[in-house]
């Protein structure tokens, strides 16, 4: 990824993005924090945000207008956050000891002219910044005008303001004559700058030209004059608008004092517009706390209760509805980082290839984000990038390329017209999951085809290369589309009746060129299976018909006519959710795709109906009741309880797709394959501990059966002296298995079997 | 890789073929390319090393998974 395109990823999450109180200030004071303080009673904090933000937050605490209340989001429900009386609130508590960072002094010295709150804010910011000020004002206290002018404030709370300015470095001039040409000229004269507050000093005898409103302010916004080193502040009514004139003039001429650009990335300043989305579903409308002494503002306990009523903008929509965003601590925009630097890592931990690896690449951020980001395609990007530089953990997808290899391989893969014919109009591709899962119902669909559909119905078993894809293995990918589209011209091209989602979403992305139909549009329901009146069944869509509304109407249709109600889920239809198999989820990271599958189970009490064998699979991997369209459509080929059935393992899914693919040959078209010899005889006897511990583990049956068949024949094991088991050890790709068992009578018992992918130098041998 | 020291039930394997017992030996491990040396146990004959479960589910995967994001 290029620093420009994460800048682009970066951009397109947005819940960096201001909340609206935060955008509506002049300061961008954070209103949404200083309410999370409030209502927590952390006040030292609260104070801590006033201060980071405010110049003489003591004075500017008490008297702020707070424009941001017209832009609260929490207006939409209820009433808007009283954020002015929550600033009062504050700044009537003790301060904590606030210290000014101290800076590198300037020698360059100003004169501010006029001590309103623009001046002293001025004055604030430039002491701040290592300037010599000195603050000119025409009565004795400085701000004494600010301690008459507003009730919330008095002489004491000013002087404890301008005794911050004093040890900031601030000196006073009193008793300035500041409509006094002479004197301002005397000023000008001692300074390298000038800073006017317009509304205490007009700038009389500094022969500056007016500006567009008769002041002498060329550009408002920076508090420009003609003159280079003038800056001066427009007069305002709000006292938090005379604050930010005052910010603006004074950073305009620390500016020109330092020779740097005037304008350059001050675009933000001032109220803004903000991107930030915030959904208010499930928010409850509350009106705004009234001061119970509205004279004293709110006591600390309503300036709480009122705080709590803040929304605490954020956007997490996409967090909210994933648990693989939700895992990983943050959100979209911190990830795109995190993923740019994994890549760029030359020495070191790569600390991101998890966060990559376990996204189902559902797309479900995308449907969710109000700015279109598209987790999985950053993901996927991510991927294909560490394959190509040979940086991917190889154990992350291992396990599902071999099984896209098996699909591959002549164990499974077949294309054959139908039975009796040259060729045929169209062709079944119940893809490989299917097949793994629930054989006998792959095999009378497929007969049902043949007996319906006009013009014949040819078969095609192999895989579409979604492992692949989802792995980021483009040459993996190419080679499995070389293979399915050499096998499908070799058929004619019919036209492709798909029974699994991910098929027809890599066919409609990856291979355009063939025509493919859903199952679920051309299965003609007559005269099929019908379950007893009154069921309601909860479906669920899988992620991959997310943007297929043909195929998820077809299945509402096919229930509707079945006479089954449907439960539509909360995350349903576009917005559905992944099962925690897709993107090798479950490959990368099994425990959050568990996690990932039991939160889906959990949106309803009710039996699911899955079309997706996966899917279907995946849920009953957790426990939930549910069943696929097809034990519906074909009763009593799934055991008495097809929902209650459980997700059959890893090795039965391989067995079940060599057995398929030899029963149909057998019986459709006379063909019997002479069995394997050898290993398959191998029969294994593990209890059911055993059977579960290793399907965890993702050892397969046939590694158990070859590392038990070359330990037999070569001899070459370990035998434990008292219990009489035997280990063996065998590599067949880039795991070592081990085996422990014994030989019986019926077979060779697995007593454990675990693996690891570290090689011994020499292979073990002297 | 700090392998742990191979336990006492460990060395109760032998090996089939040369009827030995396991020994203590160093032996050299690699992945992705890293090599190094750990005490196994091994045919003191033929040299048929025991990896056990607690070290390839534990020691070892931990280092494997470290070398995958090195």
């Amino acid at each position: 990824m290029e620093q420009l395109e994460l800048r682009d990823w970066e951009r397109r999450c947005i819940q960096e993005e201001p909340p609206e109180c935060v955008a509506a200030c002049p300061l961008h004071l954070d209103a949404r924090a200083l309410c999370g303080q409030v209502a927590a009673g952390r006040w030292d904090q609260a104070w801590q945000v006033l201060f980071r933000t405010l110049p003489l937050p003591g004075v500017l605490g008490r008297i702020c207008d707070s424009p941001c209340q017209a832009r609260c989001k929490r207006s939409e429900a209820g009433e808007a956050i009283r954020v002015g009386l929550i600033e009062r609130a504050v700044a009537d508590q003790p301060a904590p000891r606030l210290r000014l960072p101290p800076l590198p002094r300037k020698s360059q010295k100003i004169a501010v002219l006029g001590d309103g709150l623009a001046g002293l804010t001025a004055a604030w910011d430039l002491a701040r910044k290592g300037y010599p000020v000195a603050l000119h004002h025409p009565g004795d206290a400085p701000g004494a005008a600010l301690a008459s002018e507003f009730p919330t404030l008095n002489a004491e709370i000013v002087a404890a303001e301008v005794a911050r300015l004093a040890s900031a470095g601030v000196t006073f001039s009193p008793g300035a004559t500041l409509n006094d040409p002479a004197y301002l000229a005397a000023r000008r004269a001692e300074n390298d700058a000038l800073l006017l507050d317009l509304a205490i000093c007009p700038g009389a005898g500094l022969d500056l030209t007016p500006g567009p409103d008769g002041s002498p302010v060329q550009d408002p916004a920076l508090g420009l004059t003609s003159q280079e080193k003038i800056s001066a502040a427009l007069a305002e009514t709000s006292p938090v608008w005379r604050a930010a004139r005052g910010r603006w003039a004074a950073a305009s001429l620390d500016r020109r004092l330092q020779n740097v650009s005037l304008s350059a990335g001050r675009d933000q300043e001032g109220p803004r517009p903000t991107r930030l989305f915030t959904s208010l579903e499930g928010v409850k409308p509350s009106a705004a706390l009234d001061p119970a002494d509205p004279l004293a503002g709110y006591s600390p306990e309503e300036a709480r209760a009122e705080a709590g009523r803040c929304l605490d903008c954020q956007c997490l929509e996409c967090v909210k509805v994933c648990a693989y965003l939700e895992r990983f601590g943050s959100y979209p925009r911190k990830y795109a980082r995190e993923i740019y630097n994994n890549a760029s890592i030359v020495m070191g931990m790569r600390q991101a290839n998890k966060l990559v690896n376990s996204c189902s690449l559902c797309g479900l951020c995308q449907e969710v984000c109000p700015s279109d980001f598209a987790m999985q395609d950053l993901c996927r990007q991510a991927r294909q990038d560490m394959v190509a530089r040979g940086k991917m953990p190889p154990s992350a997808h291992e396990f599902a390329l071999l099984d896209q290899d098996f699909s591959l391989s002549a164990d499974f893969a077949l294309a054959r017209p139908q039975a009796g014919q040259a060729s045929s109009a169209e062709v079944f591709f119940p893809g490989c999951q299917l097949c793994a899962s629930a054989p006998a119902q792959a095999q009378a669909v497929y007969r049902r085809l043949m007996a319906t559909r006009p013009g014949g119905v040819g078969l095609l078993l192999g895989c579409c290369g979604a492992p692949s894809l989802w792995a980021g293995d483009d040459a993996r990918l190419a080679g499995a589309h070389d293979q399915w589209r050499g096998a499908w011209e070799s058929l004619g091209r019919p036209r492709v009746i798909a029974a699994c989602s991910t098929c027809l979403k890599t066919f409609a992305e990856h291979l355009p060129e063939v025509e493919a139909v859903s199952l679920w549009q051309v299965l003609d329901p007559a005269g099929l299976g019908r379950p007893a009146p009154g069921l309601t069944l909860a479906l669920h869509d899988p992620c991959t018909a997310r943007h297929a509304p043909q195929v998820r109407q077809a299945v509402r249709e096919l229930l509707a006519g079945l006479g089954v109600a449907v439960e539509e889920l909360r995350l349903g239809g576009e917005r559905t959710e992944c099962c925690g198999f897709g993107g090798l989820m479950a490959n990368a990271n099994p425990e959050l795709a568990r996690e990932v599958v039991r939160r889906r189970g959990e949106l309803s009490g009710r039996d699911y109906l899955a079309y997706c064998a996966m899917c279907r699979d995946s849920l009953a991997g957790v426990g939930k009741r549910s069943l696929h369209l097809l034990d519906l459509l074909f009763p009593g080929l799934a055991g008495e309880d097809p929902a209650g059935r459980p997700r059959p393992g890893w090795s039965r899914r391989r067995e079940n797709r060599s057995r398929l693919r030899r029963e149909l040959l057998r019986d459709l078209w006379g063909e019997e394959e002479a069995a394997v010899p050898g290993q398959a005889e191998i029969k294994l006897i593990m209890d059911e501990s055993v059977a579960a511990r290793l399907e965890e583990r993702r050892i397969l049956a046939e590694d158990l059966r070859a590392a038990i068949a070359r330990a037999e024949a070569a001899g070459d094991h370990l035998v434990h002296p008292e219990t009489g088991h035997r280990l063996a050890s065998h590599r067949p790709h880039q795991a070592t298995f081990w085996v422990e068992y014994s030989p019986g009578p019926e077979g060779f018992v697995v007593h454990n079997a675990y693996s690891h992918r570290m090689t011994v130098v020499g292979g073990g041998r002297l | 890789m700090k392998a742990p020291t191979p336990r006492p039930e460990d060395f109760a394997w032998r090996c089939r073929q040369c009827g030995e017992g396991m020994v203590a030996a160093p032996v050299t491990l690699e992945y992705l390319g890293n090599q190094f040396t750990a005490e196994l146990p091994r045919c003191p004959r033929c040299g048929l090393v025991y990896i056990s479960e607690e070290l390839a589910l534990g020691k070892m995967a931990e280092v494997e998974q470290l070398l995958e994001d090195k």
